[in-house]
């Protein structure tokens, strides 16, 4: 740290950043979709042509066409509309639920491997036990008990997230506790609770970070499943996971555009994110910063 | 005691605290129903004293610890309680559509090891070939497919456009008779009973949801496979095998094969959570009989002490899936051979 400014050391990482980009033009790609998903999220309901909720009996059922670009579904309303006013919700409640999960699981995995000793052992305990049930399995059991509202789709989402965090936070926390850093900060007077959160944390969060963006798709696909069997957002809300699951029920007959799109929806949403996590780890992960 | 013996008992007895840790999240969740359970049991034209029976007999009266005991004891005489909306003991109901359930995993389990494996070994020896990209392409998009869709992609292209599969409603078409239990795997009984006809339309019917979960569970196989075979090659155990002269065949089987089927092994814990999650959702795409499909009958008609049962029981199910992996990875781990 000697010879770098901050601004050389800023620059340094602005081109590894650049040099993975162009190295992996794939990340890029998931950096444009993400981007996409984003703005979709935010402007959705002023790029839609047609009203999502409106239902027309003339022209229900209609393949898609250059009026209805993925057709209508069976009470003649918009899917291209619907699709996109979707967006904003299923992102919503993912972000949602990782960023509790990220807040919850950071704040007891840091705990856990800066003191261990019981904090480290009890709050072990609880993270196995929420790995001892089947994941998609304990959230449906969560939002059963709790009542199927799209709140507690959130909260179960972030409880079956939580562990991955916790994890990873107890893991990178616990090798620097006592590095020399840290030990500086320590003996210039820092208590324990600054010393983690400013000195230790900061830098077990790339890790995190990567963490975060893997789950995403994942938290998608989970709030999106729990949809789909009926739990927490009710017709006529358009969301991806319902649509496919309204859908369903007509691709035995052919109508196979109403189920597709938001289905595919869902899939580009978490496509982007894993290649986004696989691409945040290429930029932050140590071992390929040679 | 051979260590070997020692290690498996250790195990078991590690699979414990996981099995405490479930039974108590379940009686909290059966304790957190919206509301109160007794006038939620004692249904809408319930009356002050009609409810207060119904705490009583349910035990709700009493103190938590004494519940909970009361919950440990009814469990273990399998007693999960009554399903709210047919008034049948949740234990028999699950117990009657888990085999429906089992051949639907088991299946796909097997169809995406025998799919993943030999994949994620060739993309391994292959390093950088066009099978490693294949691999890897597969990978990536294996992780993003929400099992629900690829379902119905599946069903729209072989049942409505090619005709090849039967509608995907349940485990046999109404015309067969279902074969005599004795497995109660409509495909296997049908050959005991030697009805080659029936154990056809079972496995039509079972074809594509099994695909549906074998594609699902295929990524984390394949990716785990090839990143453990990868490391094998790359040992120094593989270099001296190579540089004694062995064959080829016999390095990448006998050896590194071996020692990558560790790390495997042990993804199928990860594996099998999420197969028994995405369990639910094929079966409600399939509508096969299941207990999936039964929690997600359930699920609609708000019969919670019906999701509540399927929950623990698919939870215990899960920690003796996990119990068995440790015990075939102790079991396997060439380091714990005996002698």
């Amino acid at each position: 740290m000697s010879a770098t400014t901050p601004e050389t050391r800023e620059r340094g990482f602005l081109d590894h950043v650049i040099y993975v980009l162009s190295e992996n033009p794939i990340t890029a790609i998931a950096f444009a979709l993400f981007a996409t998903i984003v703005l979709v999220a935010v402007f959705g309901p002023i790029l839609a042509p047609y009203d999502p909720m409106e239902s027309n009996a003339a022209r229900a059922l209609q393949p898609p066409s250059a009026d209805h670009w993925f057709g209508t579904d069976n009470l003649g309303r918009d899917v291209f509309s619907r699709v996109l006013i979707a967006t904003r919700l299923d992102l919503m409640i993912s972000v949602a639920a990782v960023a509790l999960s990220f807040v919850v699981g950071a704040a007891i995995g840091s705990a856990a491997g800066y003191w261990g000793g019981w904090i480290d052992a009890v709050t072990g305990r609880f993270v196995d036990t929420i790995m001892a049930f089947p994941l998609f399995v304990l959230a449906m059991g969560i939002v059963a008990a709790m009542g199927n509202t799209v709140e507690n789709i959130i909260y179960a989402t972030a409880i079956i997230n939580l562990p991955f965090y916790a994890r990873v936070a107890r893991a990178e926390v616990r090798i620097r506790r006592n590095a020399g850093f840290a030990q500086a900060a320590r003996l210039s007077g820092n208590t324990d609770i600054q010393v983690l959160a400013f000195h230790i944390f900061p830098n077990a969060l790339p890790p995190m970070m990567v963490q975060i963006s893997l789950n995403m798709g994942w938290a998608i696909l989970n709030a999106a499943g729990l949809s789909f069997i009926g739990l927490g957002v009710r017709p006529p809300t358009a969301e991806w996971g319902i649509m496919v699951a309204e859908g369903a029920n007509f691709v035995v007959s052919g109508e196979w555009w109403l189920a597709f799109f938001p289905g595919l929806a869902l899939m580009t949403a978490v496509f982007a994110f894993n290649l986004l996590g696989d691409g945040l780890r290429d930029i932050f992960d140590p071992r390929q910063r040679t | 005691m051979g260590p070997r013996t020692k290690l498996v008992l250790y195990r078991t007895l590690q699979a414990l605290p996981a099995l405490v840790g479930v039974v108590i999240v379940s009686f909290i969740l059966t304790r957190m129903l919206p509301g109160d359970p007794a006038a939620y049991f004692a249904g809408p034209a319930a009356t002050e004293a009609s409810i207060a029976e119904i705490r009583a007999t349910m035990g709700l009266d009493r103190s938590l610890p004494v519940q909970f005991l009361h919950y440990v004891q009814d469990l273990v005489v399998g007693d999960l309680g009554n399903s709210l909306s047919t008034g049948q003991p949740v234990v028999e109901e699950l117990t009657r559509r888990l085999p429906a359930s089992l051949e639907l995993t088991l299946t796909a389990l097997l169809l995406s090891c025998a799919i993943a494996l030999p994949l994620g070994i060739a993309a391994a020896v292959h390093q950088g070939s066009w099978i490693d990209h294949a691999c890897r392409g597969l990978v990536t998009a294996g992780v993003s497919l929400p099992t629900f869709f690829t379902g119905i992609v599946l069903v729209y292209v072989f049942y409505y456009l090619l005709g090849w599969a039967p509608s995907p409603l349940g485990r046999l078409d109404f015309v067969y008779l279902s074969p005599p239990e004795v497995t109660g795997f409509y495909v296997i009984d049908a050959l005991l009973d030697g009805d080659v006809e029936t154990a056809r339309g079972a496995l039509s019917q079972l074809v594509l949801p099994a695909t549906t979960l074998a594609l699902f569970t295929l990524a984390p196989l394949a990716r785990m496979a090839r990143a453990a075979m990868l490391q094998a090659l790359s040992s120094d155990y593989v270099r001296t095998a190579r540089a004694a002269g062995l064959g080829e065949g016999q390095v990448v089987l006998g050896y590194a094969f071996q020692n990558a089927m560790l790390p495997v092994v042990t993804t199928l814990g990860m594996v099998f959570s999420f197969m028994l999650g995405a369990n639910v959702l094929v079966e409600k795409v399939f509508s096969w009989p299941g207990i999936g499909s039964y929690a997600v009958e359930a699920l609609v008609v708000s019969d919670y002490a019906a999701v509540q049962g399927f929950v623990l029981a698919m939870a215990i199910l899960f920690v003796l899936l996990n119990l068995a992996i440790d015990i075939i990875y102790t079991l396997v781990d060439p380091r714990t051979r005996e002698g």
